[in-house]
């Protein structure tokens, strides 16, 4: 099967979205003529030309408000937020107007916007630049939350996204851009609400997303050739709507769960699987579900504080010792 | 008030029945939200309905219309049915909304009615979208798009304004200016002063001031501003000078201004101005005036009926378009 990056899967999905469909036009801040602050759109003005491929200026609020009017009316505006980080400048059109429109207006009006946008640290930008903001628009109703982790994953869900009606926040983690990964050339989507099962195992589920799927990996890794244990690897895909069924069977198997998100522990959206585990799973468990997520500070600079602070497949295999004993 | 020369008698009888029934629907509202039928927060137009009327009647009905959470005047000058209003206002099932919305949240899709929006500045970057596709897809729509002088302040506004000119897009940005952003009289929060439509300059829009309690004033202004706006030049700024007789909200006891400021303005009552016009200039008699003013009352006493009859919403409804 042919290989390719996160990088080339998004900007495949997206050329397709534009070949097929002439209400999808792409804006943003630099996505143009810079070729996109991570390069995801290299080429793409030259191919579709300014009226598709829209640079805006730096102003995150009328950039995703205009994509929702345009929506209103009819097209398929594709917005790209340069980081998650800059997305807190457009909450008021995210949370207020694209997430409610329909519901206040009793659809007589729908917002079928895609906004892409890049999350995560690890590369010591700093408190500002590194965050995971995804949690929080996957709490409210009306957004749907798209977080691959692979390569295949970023093409399939982006092109069912495109199909939706819906506002969709779609996150790309920052350290994953030059990911390889397998993706064949036949056609093929991956919905929305279906969480993927990475690796089988019988002794500890450990359920991640985005970003923290390597690591969820490298600490089944660490478990199987040092303490002999599997662990089964849950990567959640989306977080709204969100595949709990999945989770819920391999815990009925495992007996023991862990949950690893790259955001603050401290309200994280880790908290409301963990949650629902204990509540749909609760006769099923010999311990509590632990969570590994960032320490409760802001993001630090230097290259050994930023890595104590997020997580690590260290920090998984000691929270799975720490709780089961394992 | 001048009268503008192509002023004709079925266009004065409207603009004043329109006028007359947007004061009369929030006057009947204001009584109902007393009597707890009408519940939230209610935003009375009370004294603006001149740039309501004055500025949707130039519009064609592939235009867009989109304003703020003070909201009742610009749907019923958009032509939506009273009863689907009060009723959305009372929280019933044939309101406009199913009675999801609410009084700030009006939406008539089949009038491009695109909504009542009540976050101050919300709307602004909408109406740009808006534009952007008629743009887009090559089509002759023009947005009109209502905000308050509050909403000047809030970085959306100026957002907006820049990236609408910098695309050219077809927006008249019609500023009600009525001198207070809820409690806030404007000269203590706006740098530029009460005279708001020089911020236009900064981005190269072309704007102008306009009285806002003479309708046939915004209308001439409104119909200017088409004028430019359809050639693909860009976006257009209106600033109607305003105030309202209400306060902010039912909620509002207004002791931040002076009952004679309000004395004054009453003098420049927008129906009651227009009023003396049509009867000088003979659009109108004592007797049509009349005729009108029991039409509205039948329309009001109508839409309150209605809205009491109907059913509130199911519960079933509950989950029902949160998502396409």
């Amino acid at each position: 099967m042919p290989e390719m990056t996160m990088r080339e899967a998004i900007a495949r999905s997206l050329r397709e979205g534009l070949d097929g469909d002439s209400r999808v036009f792409l804006m943003g801040e630099d996505v143009g003529a810079y070729d996109g602050a991570y390069a995801v759109t290299r080429g793409f003005l030259a191919d579709y030309g300014p009226e598709r491929i829209r640079d805006t200026p730096i102003a995150e609020s009328v950039l995703v408000g205009s994509a929702v009017g345009a929506a209103m009316a009819g097209l398929k505006p594709i917005v790209e937020i340069m980081t998650i980080n800059f997305s807190l400048l457009a909450m008021d059109q995210i949370v207020n107007n694209a997430a409610k429109l329909r519901y206040m207006s009793n659809g007589q009006f729908s917002v079928p916007i895609v906004i892409r946008t890049v999350t995560g640290g690890g590369g010591q930008l700093g408190a500002t630049h590194s965050q995971s903001f995804e949690g929080w628009f996957a709490s409210v109703p009306g957004l749907k939350v798209a977080v691959p982790s692979t390569p295949y994953d970023a093409l399939g869900l982006l092109r069912s996204a495109l199909k939706d009606d819906n506002p969709i926040i779609y996150a790309e983690h920052a350290m994953l851009y030059g990911m390889r990964g397998e993706v064949p050339d036949e056609w093929y989507e991956v919905p929305f609400g279906q969480a993927a099962i990475r690796r089988p195992g019988s002794d500890v589920t450990i359920v991640a997303y985005s970003g923290t799927v390597r690591i969820a990996l490298e600490a089944a890794e660490t478990m199987a050739s040092s303490k002999g244990r599997e662990a089964e690897v849950i990567d959640m895909r989306t977080l709204r709507p969100l595949d709990l069924d999945t989770v819920i069977e391999s815990v009925k198997k495992t007996n023991r769960a862990v949950v690893v998100e790259e955001a603050w522990s401290v309200g994280g959206f880790g908290a409301e699987i963990a949650s629902a585990i204990q509540a749909q799973a609760f006769d099923h468990l010999d311990g509590p579900v632990a969570r590994v997520g960032s320490l409760d500070v802001p993001v630090p600079y230097a290259q050994n504080l930023e890595a104590a602070v997020l997580p690590s497949s260290q920090r998984v295999v000691q929270a799975i010792e720490d709780t089961f004993g394992l | 008030m001048k009268v503008a020369p192509k002023l004709e008698k079925t266009q004065a009888v409207d603009y004043y029945s329109q006028m007359l029934l947007i004061r009369r629907f929030e006057e009947a509202s204001a009584r109902l939200y007393m009597q707890g039928k009408i519940k939230g927060f209610l935003h009375l137009y009370i004294g603006e309905e001149a740039i309501a009327v004055g500025s949707i009647s130039t519009l064609s009905e592939q235009d867009y219309v989109i304003t703020h959470y003070r909201d009742h005047g610009h749907a019923l000058a958009r032509g939506m049915d009273p009863k689907v209003i009060m009723a959305e206002l009372f929280g019933k099932a044939t309101g406009s909304s199913g009675g999801k919305g609410g009084s700030m949240h009006l939406f008539d899709a089949s009038r491009n009615f695109m909504g009542g929006y009540a976050i101050v500045g919300g709307q602004l970057p909408i109406a740009v979208g808006l534009a952007l596709a008629a743009k887009y897809r090559r089509e002759d729509r023009t947005v009109l798009c209502f905000f308050g002088d509050g909403a000047v302040n809030e970085g959306e506004f100026h957002e907006s304004m820049n990236l609408a000119s910098v695309w050219q897009l077809p927006v008249i940005f019609m500023l009600e200016n009525n001198l207070y952003g809820m409690g806030s009289y404007v000269e203590r929060t706006h740098a530029g002063g009460k005279d708001i439509y020089h911020v236009a300059d900064a981005y190269k829009i072309p704007a102008a001031q306009v009285d806002g309690m003479d309708v046939l004033a915004v209308r001439e202004a409104t119909e200017e501003a088409l004028k430019r706006v359809r050639t693909g030049s860009g976006p257009v700024f209106i600033e109607a000078m305003t105030y309202r007789f209400r306060g902010h909200s039912m909620a509002d006891p207004v002791a931040y201004r002076e009952s004679s400021e309000l004395d004054q303005w009453r003098k420049e009552d927008p129906i009651e101005k227009f009023k003396v016009v049509a009867l000088r200039e003979e659009f109108v008699t004592d007797d049509e005036l009349q005729g009108i003013e029991a039409g509205v009352q039948a329309t009001v006493e109508a839409a309150i009926r209605f809205a009491e009859e109907s059913p509130e919403p199911e519960l079933d409804t509950l989950h029902d378009n949160v998502y396409a």
